[in-house]
């Protein structure tokens, strides 16, 4: 096997390894393709499905998706940014996002993903469905009105804390995270230095008492939008 | 040690302790307790080597699955749209009188609890219900009152079956009432046949020739999506690994369908035939049905065919004595979760998890069941292949359209004299399906279920097939009395509570799409909101992970093309900038609660 394939994005060809998946080339080379479940640290999942890309003519999440020679790929049409915006706007109407209200403003990744869009305010009408905050745990909130179900902390607990603090449980619009305790976080083994305590894009995990430590307007997305990092990698 | 901890020890030591059957534990702490009370997750985790939240995750996803407590017997009446206009409601109004409770609830003295479930595979012989595992059909509401005392007095459901249907459902080990109705049989799988002469030509063959045959025959998927059958066996062979997996997939939970419970119920035999052929071709020693928990009732009959073969060394070592040759087949029962028809969720149902789709890639041919080489093929498929082996797959390839070989069985139900199975070369037009059907005032046909395409008369002359009108075998009809737009409502009702809540366009987008629908046939819509539909179905479709998001807008999406005129007439008054859809009374009612006083501007 050939050490290197070549690719094509949005008309660009990029060298990606065998084995890479279409966003770590990309982000290789330079080109942001926007993503909310996905997390280098962590295995792929692609349940958020803000990374849907066009491969060879069939829509696929570019964080599962393994590249392979020739393949053409197109990432940034009017159509993908149109369906990307949403599945955004969806993640903020099955929620309670409140960003003026939340301390992860500025560092929340759905926030920042909305205004890389443009997006001023959701096209869908807000669900307002009745969510749990779990304040249990002596140093971790867990409020599930910001979850995105990104299964990040699930992801993290396993795989970089060798712990199962978190499960999806339900179905559908029920669906949530689950914790691995009889009735709160609190009863679990989670602890204030598990890497899932950091993990969240959202508010939906976050540490208690450090919450505004950091001046909003300071904060990572306040000074430049979400992916600029990965594009400045082209520069 | 209490009662329920000598239980869960029983029950996880039967399955060997093991995480991967999961599933099977649950399923017995539930048949033995009642439900799977929370007190017990940790226990049964301990037992089955796994977490808490692992055991509540698989319990909370299946529908058949609770951590409440319910009644010994359990009415799950099903709410599939042919039920409904069969009178499934009034049935329903019925039972609520009768029991004094309401849906989702348990009589207060413990014994029944009503409930409602999606479609149950019963379409031809609607309204019907599940009493537990036991199956009724032909529900009236003048019956129920006799029914519901009849378990009053006596809380096993089999007693409710005093006659007993066709064909192999009055086999002692079946004893149903319900009725295959084989209205129409074709050549290949519902005419007489050969036994095992599939099987015996396959092992006068190498398994390369085996699939070659396959190959030649043109056998494509009869679940719906159509992949050729022999690349998926050859696919499967090729994959490295040293165990290889045969899965049959009966988990029929498209509405409208149960042709799958008719082949398990009239051709058992061949169906497992088809699978021993797959195992042969493809060198598998394991092979599983996913039967669809709704299909319980057929367990016990088919536990027994498994074990006739056994006897007759049609499964086990050793098979019609070619040395080599193992194969074993085993059940796996569902419960209640249509998008485990999807093959991804079946596999991880099987291993015992939540039915969770996965990505494909690698596909289930590479790493399915196991993380193995395993070959998902639905239940006609395996008939098909019997035959073919037996038959020759010139024959078959003689039959149907140049890119549909064969036969397909058709579940029709709905607006039709004779509601039943078909079984029809492709390439049959949907029109004379109906008229043989006695379907003779038809305005609507649903073809493939809420995920295929409903279609209008313009439509009728289009043949059944791959190329054309595709579907897994569910024909509904519905005539000119029927609002096109309640059948669609109905469909995204069935897909917001199936959706696995993976990802988010299914998740949200169908949740979205039921509500705005809504509006519209409350007359509330704008046109506007005819483009939010059609904008909102597409992104659902392009961007969701598995099959169940792909085509959960079609009813919507397919509505909106074949009968525009019924969505403009509801919307013709709403050019203007005034929402309809808003209530000022309606918005300030909670406000109005919490003041205590009524809103001094907007009030009655």
């Amino acid at each position: 096997m050939s050490d290197s394939v070549t690719i094509t994005i949005d008309g660009r060809n990029i060298e990606a390894r065998p084995g890479q998946t279409i966003l770590e080339a990309a982000d290789a080379a330079g080109i942001y393709i926007p993503r909310l479940c996905s997390h280098p640290d962590l295995k792929p999942i692609g349940s958020c499905r803000v990374c849907t890309v066009v491969v060879d003519g069939r829509p696929q999440a570019a964080c599962v998706k393994p590249v392979m020679d020739g393949m053409v790929v197109q990432n940034s049409t009017p159509e993908l940014l149109q369906h990307r915006r949403n599945i955004v706007d969806m993640m903020f109407v099955e929620g309670n996002h409140f960003c003026m209200f939340c301390e992860k403003s500025g560092n929340c990744e759905l926030q920042a993903m909305a205004y890389r869009f443009g997006i001023t305010a959701p096209q869908y009408p807000f669900q307002f469905p009745e969510k749990e905050v779990d304040a249990s745990h002596p140093d971790i909130l867990l409020d599930h009105n910001r979850c995105i179900m990104c299964a990040r902390c699930v992801r993290a607990s396993q795989e970089l804390d060798g712990k199962n603090v978190f499960q999806s449980i339900g179905r559908g619009f029920a669906r949530k995270i689950g914790v691995n305790g009889e009735r709160a976080l609190g009863d679990t083994d989670m602890a204030a230095t598990d890497k899932a305590a950091d993990i969240c894009p959202v508010g939906c995990i976050v540490r208690k008492r450090v919450g505004f430590e950091k001046p909003i307007g300071q904060r990572l997305y306040d000074t430049r939008p979400i992916g600029s990092d990965i594009e400045e990698v082209r520069a | 040690m209490g009662a329920m901890e000598s239980t869960i020890k029983e029950v996880c030591k039967r399955y060997g302790n093991s995480r991967a059957r999961l599933m099977d534990m649950v399923r017995d702490v539930q048949e033995q307790l009642g439900h799977v009370p929370r007190e017990s997750f940790a226990l049964i985790a301990r037992e089955a080597n796994t977490h808490r939240v692992e055991v509540e995750s698989v319990v909370s996803f299946y529908a058949f699955l609770t951590d409440k407590k319910q009644g010994r017997v359990v009415l799950r009446l099903c709410d599939d749209i042919i039920d409904r206009f069969k009178g499934g409601g009034e049935v329903g109004a019925a039972l609520c009188k009768a029991l004094g409770i309401g849906f989702g609830e348990t009589t207060p003295d413990g014994g029944i609890t009503l409930d409602k479930t999606p479609c149950i595979g019963m379409s031809d012989q609607a309204p019907a219900m599940m009493v537990n595992d036991t199956v009724v059909t032909n529900l009236s509401p003048e019956a129920v009152p006799a029914l519901v005392e009849a378990l009053r007095r006596n809380p096993d459901p089999q007693a409710l079956v005093t006659e007993f249907g066709d064909g192999n459902n009055a086999d002692p080990l079946v004893q149903a009432m319900v009725n295959s109705n084989i209205r129409e049989a074709g050549p290949v799988i519902l005419a007489n046949y050969r036994k095992e002469g599939g099987l015996r030509k396959a092992l006068t063959q190498t398994p390369d020739e085996v699939i070659e045959d396959i190959k030649i025959s043109g056998l494509r998927g009869r679940g719906g999506a159509g992949f050729l059958t022999g690349l998926k066996w050859e696919l499967t062979r090729q994959s490295p690994g040293t165990e290889k997996y045969v899965l049959c997939n009966a988990d029929e939970g498209e509405p409208g369908t149960f042709k799958d419970r008719v082949l398990l119920t009239e051709r058992a035999d061949l169906v497992l035939e088809g699978m021993t052929v797959a195992a042969y071709a493809i060198g598998a020693e394991t092979g599983i049905i996913y039967l669809r928990g709704e299909y319980a009732y057929l367990r016990r009959f088919l536990e027994e065919k498994l074990n006739r073969r056994r006897e007759a060394r049609l499964l086990g070592n050793t098979i019609l004595g070619r040395e080599g040759f193992n194969f074993d087949i085993r059940i796996q029962m569902g419960a209640g979760a249509y998008v485990c028809g999807e093959e991804t969720s079946l596999i991880s149902s099987c291993e015992g998890t939540r039915g969770d789709p996965t990505d494909r890639t690698p596909f289930p041919v590479v790493k399915g069941y196991m993380v193995s080489p395993t070959a998902v093929n639905n239940v006609e498929t395996y008939c098909c292949a019997a035959r073919i082996m037996d038959m020759g797959p010139g024959w078959f390839a003689s039959i149907g359209t140049a890119r549909s070989a064969g036969t397909k069985l058709l579940s029709l139900c709905g607006d039709c004299e004779r509601p039943g199975i078909y079984e029809v070369p492709f390439g049959t037009p949907l029109g004379e399906v109906l008229k043989r059907a006695g379907a003779e005032d038809v305005a609507c046909v649903c073809v493939g279920g809420p995920s295929g395409q409903m279609v209008g008369p313009a439509q009728f002359g289009m043949g059944i097939s791959y190329e054309e009108l595709s579907t897994g075998g569910s024909v509904m009809v519905f005539s000119s009395q029927r609002d096109i737009l309640e059948v669609a409502g109905a469909f995204m009702e069935f897909f917001v509570e199936e959706s696995c809540g993976y990802c988010v366009p299914c998740r949200v987008g169908n949740v979205l799409l039921r509500s705005r629908l809504e509006r519209v046939r409350n007359g509330e819509g704008t046109k506007g909101d005819l483009d939010y539909l059609r904008r909102l179905g597409e992104s659902v479709k392009f961007s969701s992970r598995c099959g169940l998001g792909q085509t959960s807008p079609n009813p919507i999406l397919s509505t909106l093309k074949h009968f525009r005129p019924v969505y403009n007439a509801l919307v013709k008054d709403g050019g203007g900038t005034v929402n309809k859809s808003f209530h000022i009374m309606k918005a300030v009612e909670q406000a109005s609660a919490i003041a205590g006083r009524r809103s001094e501007i907007f009030h009655a």
